[in-house]
């Protein structure tokens, strides 16, 4: 008994320490935003990286998620003879959950493993250090671009998942279900509220700046060589995936909660 | 040479650091004099890279004293540290050149990002340091990865010395490199170093090099110094560490922790 408490707690005060080191990390990091200098050019890379190379993958995910999406909500809502609904669930759902969903987790996977083995790979080969022998702060240098453009680029990629997947919906609405083209564009504009793509898009902030964080925070401290920066790869997708899901419920609560 | 005196450019005191348990500094004392060239030996995983680690603020020590031109520098800040890393360059044992960057913009680095220089500039500077060790300006846009293990080094060491610092320290400059490239990089160092008046700290195994590059050699064993004098007198030292590793004998005071199978 005393055994297993013993396991418990250290597994615990492992994941308080965890916690605390990532804490400390992004808070050391967003410090560095405050005074000059300001690697804008590193950020403009960063940008076109996790936003102009990601829209492939996030395009394709958008407009299947939306097909599937009018498909499966008509196969339901017919049971109902609600198929009218069909739109604005296809429009709600989304802008409010998987257009920011669907893409933080597809970014997660692309840009948070790459982050995390390019900056993995530099901690072991003392790329790092070098950065430090010659007056330049890493987490500036390194870190702080990736974290303002997964925060800046984010949101746009979503805003573009949005719109690919409510026309994916479209797509399948007016060509496989026969809804006329009018009444299904009007249904789409009906119910949709500001507040729907708003929350949507601050998800997107949020989730931007997690995956940044978590690729770059295990790779930072990626330790032993090839199999180090392996792991860390994995720590970062398998982290910013759970930590999006945990996220997404919470700003769903705060926004929709009452 | 005294803690006073006015030509010591580095001075190590009672320095300890360990990791988990295992304690690998244990009450480090040395000195290094304005232009003088020292060179640490020692056999692996001794702590001369952890030694020189601490003196760059990489690794924060538990106790003991580093002063750099007689200013304590143990406890420096963030913007202090960043000041005194001007006045130092280093090469890395893997030389450490960064994979998403030219030649060139590896060698201005420091230049640009470390004194804000305008591009171009540091780019003239660089096309001069690359021709100081050998490499000629179609180099200068190939990436890291395209160069041999000696270019690397090389390029590494123009990195190393594009800022004129007044410190540099080598780690294992020649490791891995065949004898001729070795003594290419031995050359280079010693020409850099005596040229330009620089004070030099290297740490390595390789004998060779150590008594070409050296104008003191000290020995690190068990985290201590075990023996420190001029490289002329290195075959003469009455020490029976020292005598060990310099002729390279298995049997001696030294053990290697070899595991039985």
């Amino acid at each position: 008994m005393l055994r297993f408490l013993a396991a418990v707690g250290a597994v615990l005060l492992g994941f308080l320490a965890g916690t605390g080191r990532l804490v400390i990390f992004a808070g050391l990091t967003l410090s560095t935003a405050l005074t000059p200098p300001f690697y804008l050019r590193a950020i403009l890379r960063e940008i076109i990286n996790i936003g102009y190379f990601s829209l492939p993958v996030v395009g394709l995910t958008a407009i299947f998620t939306g097909m599937v999406l009018a498909l499966q909500s008509h196969t339901g809502f017919s049971r109902f003879a609600a198929e009218g609904a069909v739109a604005t669930v296809v429009v709600l759902s989304v802008t409010r959950e998987l257009g920011p969903v669907i893409t933080g987790l597809m970014v997660a996977g692309r840009v948070g493993a790459a982050m995390a083995a390019e900056i993995g790979t530099m901690r072991v080969t003392d790329q790092i250090d070098a950065l430090t022998t010659l007056s330049t702060d890493p987490l500036r240098y390194l870190v702080l671009p990736r974290l303002a453009a997964g925060l800046i680029t984010l949101p746009m990629l979503v805003l573009v998942a949005d719109i690919i997947g409510v026309f994916g919906g479209y797509l399948v609405g007016v060509y496989r279900l026969g809804f006329n083209p009018e009444a299904y564009l009007n249904r789409t504009h009906q119910y949709l509220e500001t507040i729907d793509v708003v929350s949507g898009l601050v998800k997107a902030a949020v989730f931007g700046f997690i995956i940044a964080l978590m690729g770059c925070y295990h790779g930072y401290y990626s330790r032993g060589g090839a199999q180090g920066v392996g792991q860390a790869t994995t720590y970062a997708v398998v982290s910013a995936s759970v930590l999006i899901l945990v996220f997404n419920y919470v700003i769903t609560a705060v926004f929709f909660g009452r | 040479m005294s803690d006073t005196d006015a030509t010591l450019k580095i001075s190590v005191r009672e320095l300890r650091k360990s990791f988990g348990r295992k304690r690998v500094l244990d009450g480090v004392n040395i000195d290094c004099a304005s232009g003088e060239s020292l060179v640490i030996i020692g056999g692996s995983g001794t702590g001369k890279s952890v030694l020189v680690k601490c003196i760059l603020g990489l690794f924060h020590p538990e106790a003991g004293s580093i002063r750099i031109d007689g200013v304590e520098t143990t406890g420096l800040r963030h913007a202090a540290r960043e000041r005194l890393l001007q006045k130092i360059g280093m090469l890395f044992q893997g030389s450490a050149l960064f994979d998403s960057l030219s030649v060139w913009e590896n060698v201005a680095f420091g230049l640009i990002q470390g004194r804000g220089m305008e591009r171009p500039a540091a780019r003239e500077i660089a096309l001069v340091k690359l021709a100081a060790v050998g490499l000629g300006p179609e180099v200068s846009l190939l990436r890291p990865a395209e160069l041999s293990g000696g270019m690397q080094k090389r390029v590494a060491l123009a990195r190393a010395i594009a800022t004129e610092p007044e410190i540099i320290f080598f780690d294992e400059p020649t490791t891995g490199l065949d004898p001729i490239m070795a003594d290419v990089i031995n050359d280079l160092i010693v020409k850099c170093v005596r040229e330009v008046g620089t004070t030099a700290v290297s740490i390595t195994h390789d004998m060779v090099s150590a008594r070409k590059i050296a104008d003191r050699i000290a020995m690190l064993h068990q985290g201590r110094i075990v023996w420190c004098g001029p490289t002329a007198e290195i075959d003469d030292s009455g020490n029976p560490y020292v005598d060990q590793f310099i002729n390279g004998r298995a049997e001696g005071p030294i053990r290697m922790e070899i595991r039985a199978a």
